[in-house]
């Protein structure tokens, strides 16, 4: 799926970076009017590994994840993108998006689209593929999630865990370098969970780099090579995931773990 | 007793034929316009510039704050006398579509904003930029929001085009009036004139269904075929929901 042995066009990465993270998140702060919503916050994420995000609601996950790929401009500090840096790059926001797909919480599927549409409509008109390989595509990736037998339905005939599954599909059609999930389960029956983290998994134990905001701490103990905890805008803590489930992290991480975990 | 055959010659009578033609051409040239003039104000609506949602506010107030024979009637009786001299059915054309304007500007700005903010978020997450964003996710979601309420305006506007007598334009009603003043016989010439419009709603209506049936993918995916009549009830129903 994802070519991590892709020649990169020169300018992207310098020689002397080749070595650097995928993303690298260094000091961002953001505002919105009056309250400081992220505080300084530095993040890593190396090709290949997933990293889960957790912490409380408020902390300011959604927003970190959101500043990564331009959604929200961050107020300062700097995101490096294959070693380039992309904060407040907005003229070539489009092109820099097309690298980092991105899955939210309320799927947003495209109302109007068919599954199949909903995949084919970027690389046609993004990519340039004609409407068959798009659709080739299509099919490969739903299969590839475990519904191919739904390529013609709409959105509101599918089950919310389907239609997460169809978003994580339209995300992979580009052939991002990086994914962002922002809560791709809250918004779903709990019988529907498994299903989505299956695909995550999956995906991550192929090797798509991944940045996850989840609550979900079983898909982190199976997935995450490292956990990054948040509260308040700031970065709490950074730790492998052996580290972390391990029982080695500092007191506010622990107090949060026990309150999820009851 | 109404004669029935009196009815029928005054429908197949030229001036009513012509009359019947003038009024649809009215109607057909006015809602063009006028959905014109509604998206330009409801594109202005959507920018950030102070200056263009100023103008937007003032444009739709004055248009939908007075008669549309108020405007009618200002338009042909005011601009002459300075200098701007327009014939009886430009005058109409232009009031008619410059009023219109006005209420498809609301319409159509309801129709963007229905579509939720995630759908374009999720649209420029993939690497759309923000004009294929708007054509290819938020118009299409909007069309068929939007198009109920557009029906009815269409079929108001047929309705409407016979203010457009007030100032001698020999439209539907100022044809079935002239022709009962002169023989006397309200009640067949009126009722000519009530089977135009009716025929011209009908056809309108079918239009409409017709419309929605393409906008909605899943109904165009099926391909069942529909008796007219059954359409025609969907059409209504689906606008009464909204």
């Amino acid at each position: 799926m994802n070519d991590t042995t892709r020649a990169d066009p020169p300018t992207r990465r310098p020689a002397t970076r080749a070595d650097a993270p995928l993303l690298e998140i260094v000091g961002i702060d953001k505002s919105f009017g009056q309250s400081r919503i992220l505080k300084g916050c530095s993040l890593d994420v190396r090709r290949g590994e997933t990293v889960v995000l957790i912490g409380p609601s408020g902390s300011g996950k959604s927003t970190l994840l959101r500043c990564v790929n331009l959604l929200e401009p961050a107020d300062g500090g700097d995101i490096f993108f294959e070693g380039a840096n992309i904060t407040g790059d907005f003229a070539n926001a489009a092109r820099i998006r097309r690298e980092i797909g991105m899955v939210f919480q309320n799927f947003e599927l495209f109302q109007h689209l068919s599954a199949a549409q909903n995949i084919m409509l970027a690389p046609m008109k993004v990519l340039g593929l004609s409407r068959a390989d798009a659709h080739d595509v299509a099919l490969d990736l739903l299969r590839k999630v475990r519904i191919s037998d739904k390529a013609d339905a709409f959105p509101d005939e599918l089950s919310g865990g389907q239609q997460q599954r169809v978003a994580i599909a339209r995300a992979l059609a580009m052939k991002p370098k990086l994914m962002l999930y922002d809560e791709p389960t809250s918004a779903l029956d709990p019988e529907m969970i498994r299903e989505v983290l299956d695909v995550m998994a999956d995906l991550s134990a192929e090797g798509m780099t991944s940045l996850v905001v989840t609550h979900e701490m079983g898909f982190a103990r199976r997935a995450a090579d490292k956990i990054v905890f948040m509260e308040d805008g700031r970065i709490v803590e950074t730790a492998s995931s052996e580290a972390f489930f391990g029982g080695s992290v500092n007191e506010r991480a622990q107090r949060f773990l026990d309150q999820i975990l009851h | 007793m109404m004669s029935l055959d009196l009815v029928f010659d005054y429908i197949v009578s030229p001036p009513f034929f012509h009359g019947a033609v003038l009024t649809l051409l009215i109607t057909v040239t006015s809602l063009f316009f006028g959905v014109l003039a509604g998206l330009v104000i409801a594109l202005m609506q959507e920018t950030r510039s102070r200056p263009l949602q100023l103008f937007t506010l003032i444009y739709i107030w004055l248009f939908r704050g007075t008669p549309v024979l108020f405007q009618i009637i200002f338009i042909y009786n005011v601009l002459p006398s300075y200098g701007i001299r327009l014939s009886a059915f430009l005058s109409a054309v232009i009031a008619l579509a410059l009023n219109e304007g006005a209420y498809m500007a609301e319409i159509l700005r309801s129709g963007l904003n229905a579509v939720k903010k995630g759908q374009r978020t999720a649209g420029l997450a993939l690497g759309l930029t923000t004009s294929q964003v708007m054509r290819f996710i938020v118009l299409p979601q909007a069309a068929r929001i939007v198009l109920p309420p557009m029906g009815n305006q269409m079929i108001g506007m047929l309705k409407t085009s016979a203010l457009v007598s007030v100032i001698a334009v020999e439209e539907l009603l100022l044809v079935a009036n002239q022709t009962a003043s002169a023989s006397f016989r309200y009640l067949e010439a009126l009722t000519a004139a009530g089977v135009y419009y009716l025929v011209l709603t009908t056809i309108f209506m079918a239009l409409q269904a017709m419309l929605e049936r393409s906008l909605d993918p899943k109904k165009r995916r099926r391909r069942e075929k529909r008796p007219l009549l059954d359409r025609l009830l969907l059409a209504t129903e689906s606008a009464d929901v909204r």
